[in-house]
């Protein structure tokens, strides 16, 4: 049995991964899930082909601290501001949006600009990812 | 009675329809956060006592699936619905994947539907600590009806007795040897159980071995389970497990059962409730009390055994009343 106490406090982060639009690439998504709930989060695994809209609904029903977009298809300078814009429009632009995939230096500064947090191209270090995860989960008003 | 009083923000933001007051609370009821106590108290009165609906089974039977496309039936008769997912936590990050979303496939404009995952943050009997208040926030939300999916750990997923009206078990064809285990357990708190992807080879030997459980079992409570088989592609048999469902409602109200369930179930509770507190109390105090060190050093030096020590804890809590 052990002790079957309810621990007083815990607060781990919620984050949630989303593949939005129509790309079938989702190793990434599911590397970057895993490193995440290896460093102690949980994380809500959307699956693929998710809108916009569906993924704000999911990030707010969950209640999640930080949102990442995993995309390969190139469809992100579409699908992101989208999202960004449903999530203001909900006031919910508190929860801060990171992202990872294919995504050209030129369009991943105009993104940031935009409000995505981070990007991470392929080769990033799973290290590198948690860490900013963490620091962008804490800083979510 | 506690009569319905004004209500604190949260709550009242959650009658109203306020879903993302409804997700925070949830989170709250979680993180083990002091914010929920004055929601859950303002909403219990608010509870209706609406069918919360359990599906259980191992691990990958469709229980997600099956959740999915009970959802959009009941959405074309009108009825609302919330789902609470609980997946597993790993026992050594605390982290949690939770994967039971990828099924839900509802239009993001429905509101009539809220889907919530939950990591079972080390609690045993497939469930979390928080499903039971996040399901009773459900209710007071004005949900028609609640589904509750287990973690998916076969045998071992019978904490949704305690949670929900009508449970479902949910087995596959070619299950093997894991019917065996399965049959203490989660066989015997099951008030419906079905075979899903009766697509597959198998599925009318699985149903007939079902028939035979339910047929040699005992039932106490006046309910023989039914025994259904569905699959969700194409999808076939969930309107007789709905059915099903339904009729092991009317069975609670007309034999008295749904009474006799929530007495039994809230007594549970309450013991639950005191068993943590109490028990999270006594850890503090018996790495800070002075005293109670002692008494922790008796047990550790062997000049004490801890049934001993147990017996002085509990008459010195009772004598500082
Ligand atoms: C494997 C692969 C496939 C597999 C996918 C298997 C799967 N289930 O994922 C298959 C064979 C199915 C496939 C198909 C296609 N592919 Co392909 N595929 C690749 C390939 C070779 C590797 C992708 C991969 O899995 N990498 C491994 C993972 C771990 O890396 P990653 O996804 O980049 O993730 C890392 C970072 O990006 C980041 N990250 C990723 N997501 C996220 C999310 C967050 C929140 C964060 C913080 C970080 C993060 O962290 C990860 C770890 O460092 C790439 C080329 C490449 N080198 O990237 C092409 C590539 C992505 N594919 C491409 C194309 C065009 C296709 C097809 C359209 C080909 C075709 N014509 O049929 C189809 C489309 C399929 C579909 N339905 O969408 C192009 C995309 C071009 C573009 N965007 O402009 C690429 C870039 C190849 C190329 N150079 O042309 N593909
Ligand atoms: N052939 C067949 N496959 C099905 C059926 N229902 C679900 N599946 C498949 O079974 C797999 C598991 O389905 P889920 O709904 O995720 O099962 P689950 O019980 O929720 O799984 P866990 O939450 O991981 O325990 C998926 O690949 C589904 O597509 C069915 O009726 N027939
Ligand atoms: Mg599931």
């Amino acid at each position: 049995m052990g002790i079957t106490t309810r621990p007083r406090r815990t607060t781990p982060i919620r984050v949630l991964i989303a593949k939005p639009g129509l790309d079938g690439h989702d190793r990434g998504a599911k590397v970057v899930a895993r490193a995440l709930r290896d460093a102690g989060m949980e994380v809500i695994y959307t699956g693929l082909r998710q809108s916009p809209e569906e993924i704000v609904r999911a990030a707010l029903e969950e209640d999640v601290d930080l949102i990442g977009l995993s995309i390969l298809s190139g469809a992100h300078m579409a699908l992101f501001p989208r999202v960004l814009a449903l999530l203001k429009r909900q006031r919910a632009a508190s929860v801060p949006v990171f992202a990872g995939g294919i995504i050209p230096d030129e369009d991943a500064k105009r993104l940031k600009r935009a409000g995505i947090r981070a990007i991470f191209g392929p080769g990033t270090s799973l290290g590198e990812i948690v860490s900013t995860a963490e620091k962008l989960a804490r800083s979510r008003a | 009675m506690t009569r319905p009083g004004p209500l604190p923000s949260a709550a009242r933001a959650i009658v109203k329809g306020d879903r993302r007051a409804l997700a925070r609370a949830i989170t709250a009821i979680e993180n083990g956060d002091p914010a929920a106590d004055p929601v859950l108290r303002a909403l219990y009165p608010r509870t209706r006592g609406v069918p919360v609906v359990g599906i259980a089974g191992p691990l990958g039977v469709g229980k997600s699936s099956l959740i999915n496309a009970l959802v959009a039936k009941l959405r074309t008769e009108r009825r609302t619905v919330a789902v609470v997912a609980v997946d597993p936590s790993s026992p050594f990050s605390g982290g949690s994947v939770l994967g039971d979303r990828i099924r839900f496939e509802r239009s993001a404009d429905d509101t009539g539907v809220f889907f919530r995952s939950m990591a079972s943050r080390g609690a045993a009997g497939g469930l979390a600590a928080a499903t039971l208040e996040a399901t009773r926030l459900l209710d007071a939300a004005g949900f028609d009806v609640v589904l509750v999916e287990t973690v998916g750990s076969g045998q071992v997923d019978v904490a949704i007795r305690e949670v929900a009206t009508t449970r479902v078990v949910v087995v596959v064809p070619h299950l093997g040897d894991e019917v065996q285990t399965l049959k203490a357990g989660l066989f015997e708190i099951a008030d419906v159980f079905c075979v899903n992807k009766v697509d597959l080879p198998g599925a009318d030997l699985a149903r007939r071995d079902l028939d035979d459980l339910v047929a040699l079992g005992s039932w106490p409570g006046g309910w023989t389970p039914v025994v259904v088989g569905t699959s969700t592609a194409p999808p076939s048999g969930l309107d007789d497990l709905w059915a099903a469902v339904e009729a092991h409602e009317r069975h609670l109200d007309a034999s008295g059962g749904r009474a006799a369930d929530e007495r039994r179930r809230l007594s549970g509770e309450i013991v639950g409730l005191v068993r943590d507190r109490v028990g999270r109390d006594l850890i503090d105090r018996l790495e800070r009390d002075p005293e109670l060190r002692r008494l922790l050093d008796r047990v550790v030096a062997r000049s004490l055994d801890p049934r001993a020590a147990a017996d002085r804890l509990l008459a010195g809590s009772r004598r500082s009343r």
